[in-house]
């Protein structure tokens, strides 16, 4: 079944990768021109994806840090998944948002002429951190793996893997645990970081006083907590297919344990969602209430109450309180359940960071600007187009992609962990 | 009616007259500024086209829309008309937001982008409480005909510099653009484009710093207003409602 599974992801992720060079290809060839966002609401799918994989990232790499800070046995052996799946969100994210730039080869100037008074700088500066520390965290983790593998495996995998040590041959249990403490060090760096980065990404919304939707202090909260959540669900599904499997009973528990923090997760965060609503929809202003009217009631009302409401949290955590609480010994099936539920919250995910950004953009800052001049743009409505998707097919594939031949070549979970090593 | 005496036909030849004065002193000694008078606005829109036709605006892009607002339900109806170019605001949201230092206010008031400097995030666009940024995806109004125009290629003088259209990656495409109160013009002693073609002399022009100047008399009026004034960002541009 997982071999299945996997096949599967595979397949998605090349034939998403290959359709989506189309619209890479349009992208590079048209620029922006082919898309729906404008001059009133200037951001489109690009920046929705990259919330969406900023916080899956930022979600598994605070996962990891239970792990080489906070020790806890039994998440001991998905600690490098957790770090890897992080790193390919993490490109995916960055890939993103470099492509919804009007002048991609001046990303630079963020950081040449860095303004410290603007979140997006800041990002800049976190960013390049949190790649710093993620690489060098895999490493530390991957090390005397890698020189196993080096030393033991064969083909490409072997060669690679011997690369990647730089020379590093030492595989002494003093070396080992020195490689503990490292990695206990970048971790406690790391969590600071990760919320800075996150809570960042939400208050580079939440500044904006000229879009009531975002300018709150729930913000980067609210993006903090959802990415908990989703990367969370995230690293649970990923954990249940490539994650070490050979003692079942010991994934089982693993999956349990994880599956009731998506749990809390997911309902905490919604809980979040509902005080926002609630709040917001009580104020007579458009500013605050038509982008929630949008959400719940507008054209594309199913994005918030089919993809999040129905799939997203109420159908996983019926599944999550159903197979993840109940105390026991779990059954054998418990983890390929929890995993689907996990896996549910992770995708729909993109829904509630659709309806973060979309709607705030849609009240008129001036009522009648609509109607005032016209042009390709000049509107206060978007739906993506067809390439948009594309282009965000292509990047969704490339970082599974990242994932998946990272997976095959790194050890990044060993193979006597696994059951069909 | 603004609460100053003067006849209709004296009043560009006073804001020509105030802007040379000010153009003979440093620049951070002026303080650029626009009154817009909303009781003579007829809505003509003939402002927007001016400014299109000066900045070579391409489509998606405006500098100065005219809202109409209807009041009353029919037959006792009467509009108002709201030019809005940008504010000019003195404590400028988008500038603080923008990550590249790519847009700045300079000392005689202007809010300035460095095309050649900005990485068209779009981030000030957000950030602008007046809608005041567009973004210039590289369109022409001739695309889909089988040749774009010579004249949609020529370069606009925004900021002084020469920025032709020859391609469709080179700046200002790709970029954040907005009203720049033709700056370039008024540096060579030239009204905006707007304030010359307004057919009922309702935008004013010239020096808030200068107390002689019309604008000067003008901003003291008891009917001046400020744009959503309560954001804080303290614009420049001011009505007369
Ligand atoms: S009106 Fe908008 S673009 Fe102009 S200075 Fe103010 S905030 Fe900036
Ligand atoms: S679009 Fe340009 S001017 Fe605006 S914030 Fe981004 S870099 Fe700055």
């Amino acid at each position: 079944m997982k071999k299945f599974i996997k096949v599967i992801v595979w397949l998605i992720a090349v034939i998403g990768f290959g359709v989506g060079l189309y619209g890479l290809y349009l992208r590079f060839t048209t620029g922006h021109r082919m898309t729906d966002y404008g001059s009133y609401i200037p951001w489109g799918l690009w920046v929705v994806f990259y919330i969406y994989f900023i916080g899956l990232s930022a979600g598994s790499f605070l996962l990891s840090t239970l792990v080489y800070v906070g020790k806890i046995e039994r998440l001991e052996k998905i600690g490098k998944l957790a770090l890897f799946t992080a790193f390919g969100c993490l490109v995916a994210a960055l890939f993103s948002i470099w492509l919804d730039l009007g002048h991609m080869a001046r990303v630079g100037n963020v950081l040449f002429h860095m303004n410290l008074n603007s979140m997006m700088s800041w990002m800049g500066i976190l960013y390049s951190a949190y790649f710093a520390i993620i690489l060098i965290e895999l490493w530390f983790a991957l090390r005397i793996d890698l020189i196993e593998t080096a030393n033991t495996g064969r083909g490409g995998s072997a060669g690679f893997a011997k690369f990647l040590t730089f020379g590093s041959t030492d595989t002494s249990a003093e070396s080992k645990s020195r490689d503990h403490a490292k990695l206990k060090v970048l971790g406690i760096i790391g969590i600071p970081l990760a919320i800075a980065f996150h809570g960042g990404v939400g208050s580079l919304f939440g500044v904006i006083q000229a879009r009531p939707h975002w300018n709150s202090g729930l913000t980067p909260i609210a993006f903090l907590i959802g990415a908990l959540a989703s990367g969370g669900a995230l690293l649970t599904a990923v954990v249940y297919i490539w994650g070490p499997d050979k003692n079942k009973q010991k994934l089982n528990e693993m999956m349990k344990f994880l599956g009731r923090i998506v749990l809390a997760l997911v309902l905490f965060d919604f809980l979040l969602e509902i005080a926002e609503f609630l709040v917001g929809l009580y104020s007579v202003a458009p500013a605050e209430r038509l982008p929630l009217e949008a959400i719940l009631n507008g054209p594309y009302w199913y994005v918030f109450w089919i993809i999040h409401f129905a799939l997203g949290v109420v159908l996983p955590a019926v599944i999550l309180f159903s197979t993840a609480v109940p105390k026991g010994r779990p059954d054998k099936n418990v983890g390929g359940a929890i995993a689907f539920a996990c896996l549910l919250v992770a995708v729909t995910f993109i829904a509630v960071r659709f309806n973060i950004v979309i709607p705030a953009q849609i009240n008129p800052e001036i009522p009648g600007l609509e109607y005032a001049f016209s042009g390709p743009g000049l509107k206060f409505t978007y739906l993506p187009t067809t390439m948009e998707w594309l282009v965000s097919l292509c990047i969704t594939s490339f970082g599974i992609l990242i994932f998946l031949i990272g997976e095959k070549l790194l050890p990044i979970v060993k193979n006597d962990n696994r059951e069909v090593a | 009616m603004a609460l100053i005496d003067i006849e209709p036909h004296e009043i560009r030849q006073r804001m020509i007259n105030d802007l040379q004065r000010a153009l003979k002193k440093p620049v951070y000694k002026r303080h650029w500024a626009m009154v817009i008078d909303q009781a003579k606005c007829v809505g003509c829109t003939a402002c927007t086209t001016a400014c299109v036709a000066e900045n070579h605006l391409p489509p998606g892009v405006v500098y100065r829309p005219v809202v109409e607002t209807e009041h009353g339900t029919y037959p006792n109806v009467h509009k108002t008309f709201l030019p809005r170019p940008c504010m000019q605001c003195d404590d400028p949201p988008c500038v603080k937001v923008c990550p590249a230092h790519a847009t700045w206010k300079r000392t005689d008031g202007i809010v300035e982008i460095d095309y050649n400097r900005c990485i068209g995030c779009r981030y000030c666009i957000s950030a602008c409480p007046y809608s005041a940024r567009t973004f210039d995806k590289g369109y022409f109004y001739t695309d889909g005909t089988p040749e774009i125009m010579p004249y949609e290629k020529e370069p606009n003088f925004e900021y002084g510099k020469e920025w032709p259209r020859t391609d469709r990656e080179s700046s200002p495409i790709g970029n954040t653009r907005k009203c720049t109160y033709c700056i370039h013009k008024v540096e060579k002693g030239m009204l905006p484009a707007c304030v010359t073609t307004c057919i009922g002399d309702a935008t004013y022009f010239g020096d808030a710093n200068d107390p002689k100047s019309l604008v000067a008399e003008l901003l003291s009026s008891p009917r001046a207003r400020k744009l959503r004034e309560e954001e804080g960002t303290k614009p420049t541009t001011t009505y007369l409602v």
